[in-house]
């Protein structure tokens, strides 16, 4: 059945049917013509100032003179007519690049874009070959734009994508064009980081040189020379979809994914240039065992290929009790097989006990209640949007995005009914100007994203609980009301905040683990089901930490404490530590009394505390190693897949296990399909995983799909140096990928495209080629299958009613809260050096006011004592931060251990407030 | 039958030809100078290497018998960290000569690179890097690119204008 809505167009003299709501070049190019662009993006839509997509339009059969138009400027209205191939039109467009490469420096070859390159593909596709012009070129000089991006600002062709991108689309601040006519210049007013932690986009986003990716500079390879294939992002729980390239056995960037639903065609910095830890020089690529001297000093013993497993079987085999700890950042696989192995009743998730208690409850309230978990892409369509709790910027960034674009839902609306369409993007921003859509947001400090919020509110955890059961009350009459008083600030917002979500038709609340507490994930249901309940398409999206935090909740297991209490009794002396430091997530005493089991066998890839303490350890692959399944937070689960096979002794996860199971039970899974087969036998929760992308044995006219781009270079020299006969290509039993050149070359299945790559289209723009329309879904749908979802109506849950008592403050006490930075707050992504250089140094929140009490400044040692540990750190005055509360960067270096909120003592150490002093005086 | 005769009487016709052996090595064949034999690595007329690790002619190789991976010095000029040519797989078809946008990568007129190891016809940068120009003299790349690098600001091209001043006014 046809959609009424469509109307039909005109290209050469054919009639299409395509929907009136869009540009004729969004049309053209979804219809799959290839039509030149520069300025137009999909997700940012018309400007019509690079005059590149000019096209004749006709006004009926009868009409054969025509007028150039711009497509991306000319409504898909009923009868449009145009022409792509008209000479007039194609000699037009060979003369606008022509005009824009007047200036161009000529230095594709050292070009980190070369090969990938918009400019390249749009010249070659106009046909402009030879340079005419006989003046000079205009030249600029660059910036240092910080360890992300490089700049080289003589390759621009004033397409303004980058500022559109950076100011309009990601609200970023530092960033401009400057100067006038041809000599426009894009940077920032001076030298210096840029600031918006989606800087990376730029390197998408310019289709041309002049912004590049910095890190992959540093090891620089080409396109086609990388050997990629489809990954999940492994920094935080949002499961972007991303492309990793390998090159030589290390890995070199991280480029996005596009998926429909999730993060569409922008990642975050973390997720984009977090990667480098992979490549560390302390990874662990060799199994070892521990054993004592005679002077008690510990000896590394390696474990060659072949005495892995005698020795680990003989371990397991006078071992009394074995318990397995479980990890949220590996696979669901090994955690899987990890809980085979020990057994249900030996199995720990490895969270936090806090932690683990906040998953289960957000697990319960998503397939209990009535209200659905919003992709990414929801959210940033929802007409209003309030936040509990959770400081999105700084744990799930790409969800500051979404709430970015959310924010101009309502005003985009209002604007297209007074008759401008939606992509024309001039003209809707112009009407929009700074109107905002409903968006709130309760957090303990201010975050990077208030600026955008009709209203805010700072307080302790249990303060803003209260907002949320209040608002929900106000939404509802059946919802709990807390009894007492609001914070003023908080009280004033209530009725604003349930007018504003009630006039929404698409509301989505979004809350989360971050700020460590039970009641403010349940004042986010309450609001979402009060929603639910008066007929709204209400969303409620959870933040979870870590890339497989949902999956290792829907494992289940027991809690960490338990585990500890089981090494205590000695019901269990041999522990097996799952890509984990158990040090994050117990304090130390209780971290130390679990390793001090007989046996402590960990896996991990990167040295820790725990592996430290380990009498076994084993090397991990890390995600772009390996092949497995993590569940985001909406509860997508998706597939990851090796890109190289990683060198020394590494294995995944799952397989050590699989060769633990094989030695113990005789059980053995050879593929990631039989461990997918087992568990989803075994445990229905996970029955949608097998079908989250296809199976191993899969094939294209018995083809498999290849990692390496049929340009792939160097096959036959890449190992001389080693051998002269060049080596079987890897097998790969997991999955239809293969590590080579050869296979199936045309767009395979959205689960498994490693690249996007199209004839004539060799930049990422290609991705228009892999869509069923621009900007939708992938053709076949995007990738990643929903394991949870919300029960019916009538079987919800109830509102809940343990809404917490109002903060009060304690004397000579402070409520230590964590507060959360893009960079350094997770802690792979910190071990990468271009991260690690934009990690703040530890600190502490404060109010002013109490800090005048303590008498401390800015800057100013002090201490802080939780949970008996103690740490030294410099004060921060903070504003927005409540009396009463002390704000802890939980996850910069050091700063872990102690599970927040929870009450803490601030002293200052002797002598730093007379030097403090002092230095005042000295200045005066 | 009447086959073989016909052949014998070819063969015997051969007696009258001129002879194409050559008593090598002791009597040299000419080679032309756009033989296609070794492949070197030039460098420009200032004396640095001429290969900017664009990555082109291993691209171009259709036995992908190149591997090379780009670095930069400290003033931005790009160079081969390692520049690896497999000569037991090259087929000395110049198609790598044909796409360097430097000049870098030429094929020579020496063909005598024969060897009893398969693995010492892996030649490394040391062994391709030459000392000159090469076939063709004048070319710097960096003299018409508009990168800068150490002794060549931006603006200093042979083509180019003085960076733009951003903050300037005039028209
Ligand atoms: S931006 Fe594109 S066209 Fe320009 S130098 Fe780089 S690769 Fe070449
Ligand atoms: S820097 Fe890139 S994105 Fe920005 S205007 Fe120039 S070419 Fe376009
Ligand atoms: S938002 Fe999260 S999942 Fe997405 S790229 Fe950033 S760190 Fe990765
Ligand atoms: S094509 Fe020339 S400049 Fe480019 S890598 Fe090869 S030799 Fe070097
Ligand atoms: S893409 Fe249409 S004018 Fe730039």
């Amino acid at each position: 059945m046809e959609d009424k809505k469509l109307v039909t167009v005109y290209i050469e003299d054919k009639p299409y049917r395509v929907r009136p709501d869009q540009s004729m070049l969004d049309a053209c190019l979804s219809l799959g013509f290839d039509l030149p662009y520069f300025c137009w993006h999909p997700a940012m839509h018309s400007v019509g100032a690079c005059r590149q997509c000019a096209v004749k339009q006709f006004k009926d059969e009868n009409d054969r003179k025509g007028m150039i138009v711009m497509a991306c400027m000319t409504p898909a209205g009923e009868g449009t007519r145009i022409s792509i191939k008209d000479p007039e039109a194609v000699e037009f467009r060979a003369k606008v690049i022509e005009w824009l490469m007047l200036n161009h420096p000529h230095d594709c070859p050292v070009c980190d874009e070369g090969g990938e390159c918009h400019l390249q593909d749009m010249t070659v596709m106009t046909g402009h070959a030879y340079r005419r012009t006989r003046f000079r070129k205009r030249t600029h000089r660059n910036q240092y734009l910080g360890p992300f991006v490089n700049h080289e600002m003589n390759r621009c062709i004033q397409c303004y994508r980058c500022v559109r991108f950076y100011n309009d689309y990601a609200g970023g601040r530092d960033f401009g064009v400057f100067a006038a006519h041809d000599n426009v210049y894009f940077g920032r007013q001076e030298d210096g980081v840029l600031e918006s932690e989606f800087s990376g986009n730029l390197v998408e986003v310019c289709p041309t040189g002049v912004f590049t990716d910095r890190t992959l500079k540093m090891h620089y390879t080409r396109k086609w020379d990388l050997q990629t294939a489809p990954s999940v992002c492994v920094h935080c729980g949002l499961g972007c979809n991303t492309i990793p390239g390998e090159r030589y056995g290390t890995l070199r960037r991280i480029r996005n994914r596009y998926n429909g639903q999730v993060n569409g065609y922008f990642i975050c910095d973390r997720g984009r240039y977090g990667y480098e830890f992979a490549n560390s020089a302390t990874r662990i690529r060799r199994p070892y065992r521990i054993t004592y001297g005679k002077a008690g000093e510990k000896i590394e013993n390696a474990l060659e290929e072949g005495k892995v497993l005698p020795h680990v079987k003989s371990l397991l085999q006078g071992a009394k009790g074995i318990i397995g700890i479980g990890s949220p950042r590996a696979s669901l696989e090994a955690n899987y097989l990890l809980k085979k192995f020990c057994g249900p009743g030996n199995f720990y998730a490895g969270f936090s006990d806090a932690e683990f208690n906040l998953v289960g409850r957000i697990i319960s309230v998503l397939t209990g209640g009535p209200v659905k978990a919003p992709a990414l892409r929801e959210v940033a369509e929802a007409d209003a949007v309030f936040v509990l709790g959770e400081d999105v910027s700084g744990t799930a960034p790409m969800l500051g995005l979404a709430i970015r674009q959310a924010v101009r839902q309502k005003p985009v609306e209002a604007v297209i009914k007074s008759g401008i369409p939606a992509w024309n993007d001039y003209a809707v921003r112009q009407a929009v100007q700074n109107d905002k859509g409903p968006f709130f947001i309760a957090t303990s400090a201010a975050t990077r994203i208030d600026s955008l919020a009709e209203g805010t509110f700072h307080g302790a955890p249990d303060d803003i609980a209260r907002l949320g059961f209040a608002v929900a009350a106000a939404i509802s009459p059946e919802a709990p009301a807390p009894d007492g008083s609001l914070p003023e600030a908080a009280a004033g917002l209530v009725p604003r905040i349930a007018a504003r979500l009630r006039e929404a038709k698409r509301p989505v609340i979004i809350s989360g683990t971050g700020a460590g507490s039970r009641a403010v994930i349940e004042a986010a249901f309450n609001v979402a089901k009060s929603l639910f309940d008066s007929g709204k398409d209400a969303g409620l999206c959870y933040v979870a930490a870590e890339c497989n935090s949902i999956g290792l909740g829907l494992m289940g297991g027991k809690s960490l404490r338990e585990a500890v209490g089981a090494v205590r009794e000695n019901r269990a002396d041999t522990v097996i530590v799952l890509e984990n430091d158990i040090f994050d997530r117990l304090s130390a005493p209780e971290a130390e009394a679990l390793l001090s089991a007989r046996q402590v066998i960990s896996i991990d890839h990167l040295p820790n505390h725990t592996v430290s303490m380990a009498h076994t350890v084993l090397p991990a692959a890390v995600f772009a190693e390996g092949t497995g399944t993590f569940v985001s937070n909406e509860g997508r689960a998706q597939r990851f897949y090796r890109v190289y096979v990683p060198a020394g002794q590494v294995e995944e996860s799952w397989r050590w296990l699989s060769e633990f199971l094989a030695a113990s039970a005789g059980a053995k899974f050879f593929t990631v399909d039989d461990v997918q087969r087992a568990m989803a036998g075994e445990l229905p929760a996970f029955g949608g995983v097998p079908a989250a992308a296809p199976p191993a044995d899969f094939r294209i006219s018995g083809l498999k799909i290849p990692r390496q781009p049929h340009r792939y270079s160097g096959r036959t020299s890449i190992h001389a140096d080693v051998d002269v006969n060049e080596p079987k290509p890897p097998a790969d039993p997991d999955s239809p990928l293969s590590f080579s050149m050869e296979g199936f070359d045309g767009r395979p299945p959205s689960a498994l495209i490693s690249r996007f790559w199209a004839p004539g289209w060799n930049s990422v723009q290609a991705v228009n080629k892999f869509q069923s329309e621009v900007g939708g879904r992938l053709r076949g749908g995007d990738p990643g299958q929903r394991l949870i979802g919300p029960a019916g109506k009538e079987k919800s849950l109830p509102y809940f009613t343990g809404i917490p008592a109002p903060f009060t403050r304690l004397e000579g006490k402070f409520l230590v809260v964590p507060l959360y930075h893009v960079f350094g707050s997770e802690k792979l992504s910190a071990l990468s050096p271009p991260v690690s250089e934009l990690v703040p140094s530890p600190y502490l929140a404060l109010n002013p006011e109490d800090a005048g009490e303590l008498g401390c400044t800015e800057g100013m040692e002090i201490r802080l004592i939780v949970e008996d540990v103690f740490f030294r750190l410099a004060a921060r005055l903070d504003a927005s931060i409540a009396r009463g509360v002390a704000g802890f960067p939980l996850g910069l270096p050091g700063l872990h251990g102690i599970t927040l909120p929870s009450w803490g003592r601030i002293g200052i150490p002797p002598g730093v407030r007379e030097a403090a002093e002092e230095s005042g005086e000295d200045r005066a | 039958m009447l086959s073989i005769l016909r052949a014998v009487w070819t063969v015997f016709l051969h007696l009258f030809k001129r002879k194409v052996t050559v008593l090598y090595p002791e009597e040299r064949p000419r080679i032309p100078p756009r033989w296609r034999g070794r492949i070197i690595l030039s460098r420009d007329p200032d004396g640095q290497e001429r290969c900017v690790a664009c990555h082109l002619c291993a691209v171009a190789c259709p036995v992908g018998c190149i591997a090379l991976q780009a670095a930069e010095d400290e003033y931005g000029r790009r160079y081969p960290e390692f520049f690896r040519i497999n000569f037991s797989r090259c087929i000395f078809c110049g198609f790598c000569e044909e796409a360097c946008p430097t000049y870098a990568i030429q094929l020579t007129n020496d063909f005598e690179m024969s060897e009893y190891h398969r693995h010492n016809l892996v030649y490394e940068k040391q062994d391709l890097l030459i000392s000159g120009t090469g076939k063709y003299p004048g070319y710097n790349f960096y003299k018409v690119a508009g990168l800068s690098i150490k002794g060549k600001d931006k603006g200093e091209n042979e083509n180019e204008l003085p960076p733009v001043d951003v903050k300037g006014l005039m028209p």
